[in-house]
């Protein structure tokens, strides 16, 4: 039995896993990278658009500091985040973009002078300062009161990746590529580490850690239509998921995004109506405007998916035999911008359109992106049943972004959350309590467990082919599990989801070498998929109200007096047909930002009882410090700092603190 | 748009072998599909090994160009899978693994290992001694000079240049135009302190940038269309200065 020791094992080589190493790394402590992929093709690369950090050095983000990213966040999620959370990372955000400009990422910069933008398709001057010359710049994305995206042309994430990859490199850090987390050592109260397969020879190991820590992205490919990397299956929730112990929370909450171009679901990036793009029905008309006379284009991602359906559902579509679609239109911007700032979009239209976005309107249809649920943790990222179990990144629910995030928040996310998870695991690693006190007996039995199963897997008579059982899993999500939900869908597809996972009992293999072998892999992944895909189905079917990206059309408003809550969910036996559910109350009465109107969408919801007397306590405690500033009110609302490891602390200077 | 009767069927050649398993030797396997519309080289794939053969072991993660993990040899010259449109070939496809990389199995090649060690021997990261305050403004830099250094650090890593690289196929340490091209990035970057003569040191031989035979098959079949050519050119000129310059004071 090959058994590998290290102090901390950080599963997924992606920005947030990354980041996470580094941090332990530099605190001294061994650390072991596993990945399903070399990590610089980990999905992270494919970010486009950009970061959000409200470093406020443009012209459109002036006035822009962490109250209003903090704002935009809690609105953006429909009060399903944690606050402290949210705080806790609009304050390291700033950081974590000036750590990445000195470690090499060519954020683009502020030119002073004129330029010309397009702002609702609209041409417009602007003048940036001699002041912010050269200075981090920023672009707009949808749900933000300031231009707040930083960004790199439209290769943020692939720039993000390789610096922070090549980060790793520096720091001597070891990755394992072509390997894949199986299932999670551990005694129903404290993991330690993992049984990993080599996807090429097909061996089982035992890594065996003081703190594992889950980064392995979303699980957008249980859905049909995604822009998702084909590899975002979910296996890391999964085997967290299958300790029993472990939560996930708010699966549910998944994310549409407004402009994947139709039908190959392959994404264009938000930041196309960000610059100045604008979304046309089948007659050209700019029908946002319409629905969202406020933020048009811009507003929130749920909301644009949700009202894009909307219009395709009353005709106004490009009909096509694949089905409808809409058109973005970013001509106006000109083939300079297009090539300078959207130049990937402009590669992707080229090469899978046969379209040049330069001239030519480009189709697309909402596709699922992103996953707001995850592996439950503490703001610490230590999962709240499981000691040991990190989680950070998309794969995790420290939850910032509740039930809806926004556009660039999520590379935000996962380099913030790896430089405060990486703290709290290197602490935890300091103390006694991360002592490995496991038995090679027990390691023995793990390794027994998966050996079993996959060699039954090979040795099956079975009938079912499990390509075939995916499909239909993802064509099920696609149809009944999407952007606009109802009971009747949504029982449908618990049901169907619960035969599927029944027929995988019966997968039979046509290829059966226990090495590299792609059917071998999905045959193991699809019952994993199948639960996850329950989570979300039962999740959805029992959520009866909508907020953020969870909409249901027989419960249109967002109730805050039943269901400010946070799901939660475990499958203690694998004999459950269906998961647990449980619900975690958000408190009202600590929030900084009581729930109320986002700003666009619905403007109807169900109060919560303690709202209005919380916005009163509000209005009472800055009533009584007149001459407080706004970090003295922040802190007099609600306290999050002690969360925040001590180096993240620090007040972030903004180009106006120094040119006063 | 095509009616169904006019569909082409296509047939894909492809050179398969698994060192893993004795029973796949060397040989190639042919598959017949129907076309569809705007169909890449991914869907034929997939759908091969969903319909067809589920042991044919290939790599896709993004499927959209962005990556690099695809790469393989497209009717002999390497390309991305993915973003490959059988509309521009022909009814006869041949794929084949890139070579010069370890192969794993079938079009499924260790792109990866490849590209670490090139990380680790050029160290392609930022010499600065990291000392930045966090909570400051962050030291200004020349808009275009950003925009400079990501026109150089959009490689992807896909190794289709060593692919397609003379020196490379023949010299297992050459750099090759990936690595001289992160040189030519980093050179470019005020923020790496390392100098030429600090440069010399990793590429400086007839492993560097002194064994490249100027084919240019790395310029003519990179996906991301990088001035492979022009930077080579460039490097070797300041290189051979430093070279000169060390020579003489030393
Ligand atoms: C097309 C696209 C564009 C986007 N653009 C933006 C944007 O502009 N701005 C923004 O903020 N967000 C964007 N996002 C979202 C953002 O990119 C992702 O949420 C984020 O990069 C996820 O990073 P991660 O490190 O959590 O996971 P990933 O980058 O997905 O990495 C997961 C890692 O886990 C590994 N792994 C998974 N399972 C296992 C296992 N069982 N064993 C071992 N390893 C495993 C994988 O190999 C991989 O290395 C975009 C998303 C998509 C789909």
């Amino acid at each position: 039995m090959k058994i590998v020791y290290t102090d901390v094992l950080v599963i997924g080589g992606g920005l947030a896993g990354l980041r996470a190493a580094i941090a332990a790394k530099r605190r001294g402590h061994d650390v072991h990278i596993l990945s399903l992929v070399p990590p610089k093709r980990s999905h992270s690369v494919a970010a486009q658009g950009g970061m959000q950090a409200s470093i406020a050095n443009s012209i459109k983000a002036a006035g822009d500091n962490e109250d209003l990213h903090f704002h935009d966040t809690v609105r953006g999620s429909d009060w399903g985040a944690d606050q402290n959370v949210v705080r806790m990372f609009v304050n390291t955000s700033p950081k974590a973009v000036r750590q990445l400009a000195a470690w090499g990422v060519p954020w683009n910069r502020v030119r002073k002078g004129e330029r010309e933008v397009f702002i609702g398709g609209k041409s417009a001057m602007l003048t940036e300062s001699e002041a912010a010359h050269g200075l981090i710049t920023v672009r707009d994305f949808g749900g933000t009161q300031k231009w707040r995206t930083c960004f790199v042309s439209d290769g943020t994430g692939h720039s993000m990746l390789y610096t922070v990859s090549d980060q790793v490199i520096a720091n001597s850090i070891p990755v394992t590529e072509r390997v894949e987390a199986m299932s999670l050592i551990h005694d129903g109260q404290r993991c330690y580490g993992a049984i990993v397969r080599n996807l090429v020879t097909g061996e089982l190991s035992a890594w065996v850690a003081r703190a594992t820590c889950m980064a392995t992205g979303g699980f957008g490919r249980i859905y049909r239509v995604s822009t998702n990397a084909v590899i975002n299956q979910g296996m890391g929730a999964a085997i967290a998921l299958e300790t029993g112990v472990a939560t996930l929370a708010n699966m549910e909450a998944i994310q549409f995004h407004p402009t994947a171009i139709f039908p190959a679901g392959i994404l264009v990036t938000e930041g196309c109506r960000g610059d100045g793009g604008l979304l046309l029905d089948a007659q050209r008309h700019r029908f946002m405007p319409d629905y969202e006379a406020e933020k048009k284009e811009l507003a929130s991602r749920d909301v644009v998916s949700r009202r894009m359906e909307q219009h395709i559902a009353s005709g106004a579509g490009v009909n096509t035999r694949y089905g409808d679609h809409l058109w973005l239109d970013i001509t106006m911007l000109g083939e300079a911008h297009i090539d300078k700032n959207l130049r990937e979009v402009r590669e992707i239209c080229q090469y899978f359109l046969g379209i040049d976005p330069v001239s030519d309107l480009i189709p697309v249809r909402p596709a699922q992106h992103y996953s707001m649920g995850g592996i439950r943790t503490r703001p610490s990222g230590e999962s709240t049943n499981l000691k040991g179990l990190f989680a950070c990144g998309e794969a995790s629910c420290w939850d910032m972004h509740g039930f809806n995030r926004l556009g660039g928040n999520s590379v935000a996310e996962t380099v913030v959350a790896g430089m405060i998870v990486g703290e709290y695991i290197a602490d935890f690693c300091q103390g006694t309590d991360s002592d490995i006190d496991i038995s090679t007996a027990q390691i023995a039995d793990f390794m027994k467990r998966e050996q079993q199963a996959i060699d039954s897997l090979l040795a099956s008579q079975g009938t079912e082919s499990a390509p075939d059982i995916m499909r239909e899993m993802q064509t099920l999500m696609t149809d009944q599990v999407g952007i606009f939900r109802s009971h009747e869908q949504l029982q449908e597809a618990v049901e169907q989801l619960q035969l599927l996972r029944e027929r995988s009992k019966d997968i039979g293999l046509s290829y059966k070498s226990p090495a590299v072998n792609p059917e071998l892999v999905t045959a193991y992944r699809v019952p994993r998929m199948l639960k996850l895909a329950l989570c979300v189905a039962y999740g959805a079917l029992q959520r009866t109200e909508s907020r953020g990206a969870h909409y249901r059309e027989d419960y249109p408003k967002r109730n805050d007096r039943d269901w400010l809550r946070r799901t939660l969910a475990t499958w203690p036996s694998s004999e459950q047909s269906l998961p647990n559910l449980a619900y975690e109350e958000l408190d009202v009465m600590s929030m900084e930002l009581p729930p109320g109107w986002r700003g666009y969408g619905e403007k109807d919801f169900i109060e919560h009882p303690h709202a209005a007397s919380r916005l009163a306590e509000i209005e009472r405690i800055k009533q009584n410090m007149p001459d407080a500033d706004r970090h003295e009110i922040q802190s007099a609302l609600m306290t999050y700092e002690e969360l925040l490891p001590a180096r993240y602390r620090g007040r972030n200077q903004r180009l106006r603190d120094v040119s006063e | 748009m095509n009616t169904k009767a006019e569909r082409r069927q296509l047939q894909i050649h492809v050179l398969r072998y698994n060192p893993q398993d004795p029973d796949s030797p060397p040989r190639m396997q042919t598959y017949e599909i129907e076309e569809a519309d705007n169909m890449t080289l991914f869907m034929v794939l997939t759908d091969i090994g969903e319909h067809q053969d589920a042991s044919l072991q290939f790599d896709f993660v993004c499927r959209a160009g962005i990556c690099g993990s695809c790469s393989m040899l497209i009717n002999g010259r390497p390309g991305l899978a993915c973003r490959t449109l059988t509309k521009n070939l022909g009814e006869k496809i041949t794929l084949a693994p890139l070579p010069t990389f370890e192969l794993i199995a079938d079009l499924s090649v260790n792109t990866g290992k490849w590209m670490r060690a090139m990380s680790e021997r050029l160290e392609t990261w930022c010499h600065n001694g990291d000392v930045v305050d966090l909570n400051k403004l962050e030291p200004r830099m020349e808009p275009e000079l950003a925009e400079q250094i990501y026109e150089l650090e959009r490689c992807i890593e896909c190794g289709c240049c060593i692919a397609a690289c003379g020196t490379a196929q023949m010299k297992e340490k050459f750099t090759g135009a990936v690595g001289l091209n992160k040189i030519a990035r980093f050179r470019l970057d005020p923020r790496d302190h390392r100098s030429d003569a600090d440069y010399y040191e990793f590429i400086g031989d007839d492993d560097g940038i002194f064994g490249c035979m100027s084919l240019l098959g790395c310029n003519d079949l990179c996906p991301k269309d990088l001035p492979l050519q022009t930077q080579i050119a460039f490097l070797r000129r300041k290189m051979l200065l430093t070279g000169l310059k060390g020579n003489s004071s030393g």
